[in-house]
């Protein structure tokens, strides 16, 4: 099952957040998997057209997420997905 | 609930109270959502329940709720787009809510619904008592919406709602860029209402649609009439925006661009405006702060400028940050300043100097 590990600034939102392990083909499958487990945790992720939230970055091991539209980027059972925000604010 | 004021700020809410009705001083009463940017947030009275809009960097924009004055809050799920739907006017960009501009109450005899205005451009109603929110199809799809677009922002926003006292069916909606829009239906079917107004920035300036109300309020005395503050002057209806005629200052006073108003309670001849040069410049005009009123509808305007910054001033009213209750008012601006008047404006103290960037204020 692939791990997944989330920006301790979730848990700000959903203080029961903590590192998990999903059995998912995509990662749109894994944030639909962390949203059932955390009610509306996926909201903070994607928006309502399933789309990457524009300042958040998954990773999935090394690599940044290829596909923000859909998330359809594959994820095998020893994958490391890292779930953060992108390095914008103010 | 008198004396107490929501303040939404970029870095978070504040509640602010005074110290006594009599009292000329006024506290921070408590902070909520830290360093979180608060939208809008206001207190419906029917069910003594305080709504906060957060518009969250990286997380997306989130509705709050509390039902205990603040003590605790609870989040309810934010309105959503339609899957596939696509923004208007052009519809190449997936529709998803960016921000949401604010939240207006029912009427009174429909205690369980709530109006959500958003960006890009969707209006949304809740007869759940905000636990579920629909977007109003018949609006978002109006043929018009080809006639929207952004100003200030990418997209266009819902930014203005007003409920008719006298009948909730009968609905205000202001669109920024798209235009004035009433329902006689509850938001079945939707007319739009501009005549009157000019779009200095559009091939035909009276046209139907494609107008740019800031914000609209109705006097509460006399619901016929409406005030609006548009990014091409300041106009006023006195047959519920059938017609709206121009009343920004004609004898060389400020009144003309700006984003706030506020309307008198009891008198529907008399509302306050925040003044500012046009659209390229977005600064106080002449480096002055300073907060219009007029008495008389609209024919004459008094400057009031009593304790506010005459001089090298950068402070800019956003749209939500000015309001109004008995005697007082009080505002916000973009430098983090709060102003507040016991006197109808004639005269202001400043209570805050180092707040964020201030998006609303409230009376509870």
């Amino acid at each position: 099952m692939a791990q997944v590990k989330f920006t301790p600034n979730l848990k700000r939102f959903f203080p029961d957040l903590c590192e998990c392990a999903i059995e998912a083909d995509t990662v749109a499958e894994v944030v639909g998997a962390v949203d059932e487990r955390w009610r509306g945790l996926g909201d903070y992720i994607i928006d309502e057209q399933g789309a990457l939230r524009k300042h958040v970055n998954i990773f999935v091991g090394d690599e940044l997420l290829r596909d923000k539209l859909t998330l359809s980027d594959r994820v095998s059972a020893d994958s490391k997905i890292f779930i953060v925000q992108a390095l914008s604010g103010g | 609930m008198l004396n107490k004021l929501l303040v939404g700020t970029r870095k978070g809410l504040l509640i602010m109270s005074r110290d006594g009705a009599a009292s000329f001083d006024w506290k921070i009463e408590s902070a909520h959502f830290e360093a979180i940017p608060v939208v809008y947030a206001f207190r419906d009275q029917r069910s003594d329940t305080i709504w906060v809009s957060l518009d969250h960097g990286h997380w997306g924009g989130k509705l709050h709720r509390s039902r205990n004055g603040g003590a605790s809050w609870e989040e309810v799920e934010a309105p959503k787009y339609p899957e596939g739907d696509a923004v208007p006017p052009d519809f190449s960009v997936p529709a998803k809510t960016n921000y949401i501009w604010l939240i207006e109450p029912g009427g009174l005899d429909e205690p369980n619904r709530l109006y959500v205005g958003t960006d890009p451009g969707g209006l949304f109603v809740s007869d759940d008592g905000g636990d579920s929110f629909q977007l109003v199809e018949t609006l978002w799809r109006h043929p018009s919406n080809t006639h929207w677009f952004g100003a200030g922002r990418d997209h266009p926003g819902t930014v203005a709602i007003q409920v008719d006292p006298r009948d909730s069916r009968h609905l205000t909606v202001g669109i920024s860029v798209g235009g004035v829009y009433g329902s006689q239906d509850g938001g079945e079917t939707w007319v739009a209402r501009n005549r009157g107004l000019y779009a200095d920035y559009l091939p035909d300036p009276l046209h139907e649609h494609g107008h740019d109300p800031h914000i609209i309020l109705a006097s509460p005395s006399n619901p016929d009439v409406l005030w609006q503050q548009n990014h091409c002057g300041i106009y006023r209806s006195e047959n519920g925006g059938e017609t709206w005629r121009d009343i920004s200052d004609k004898n060389g006073g400020p009144a003309g661009f700006g984003f706030a108003l506020a309307v008198d309670e009891e008198d529907e001849r008399v509302a306050w405006v925040a003044p500012a040069v046009s659209a390229e410049y977005r600064v106080p005009v002449e480096r002055a702060l300073v907060i219009s009123r007029t008495e008389d509808g609209g024919e004459t305007w008094q400057d009031l400028r009593a304790g506010l910054p005459q001089q090298h001033c950068y402070d800019l009213v956003f749209r939500h940050a000015l309001d109004k209750q008995g005697d007082t008012l009080a505002f916000g601006t973009t430098a983090g300043n709060f102003y507040l008047s016991d006197d109808r404006g004639d005269n202001w103290r400043c209570l805050l100097h180092n707040l964020a960037v201030v998006y609303s204020a409230r009376f509870m």
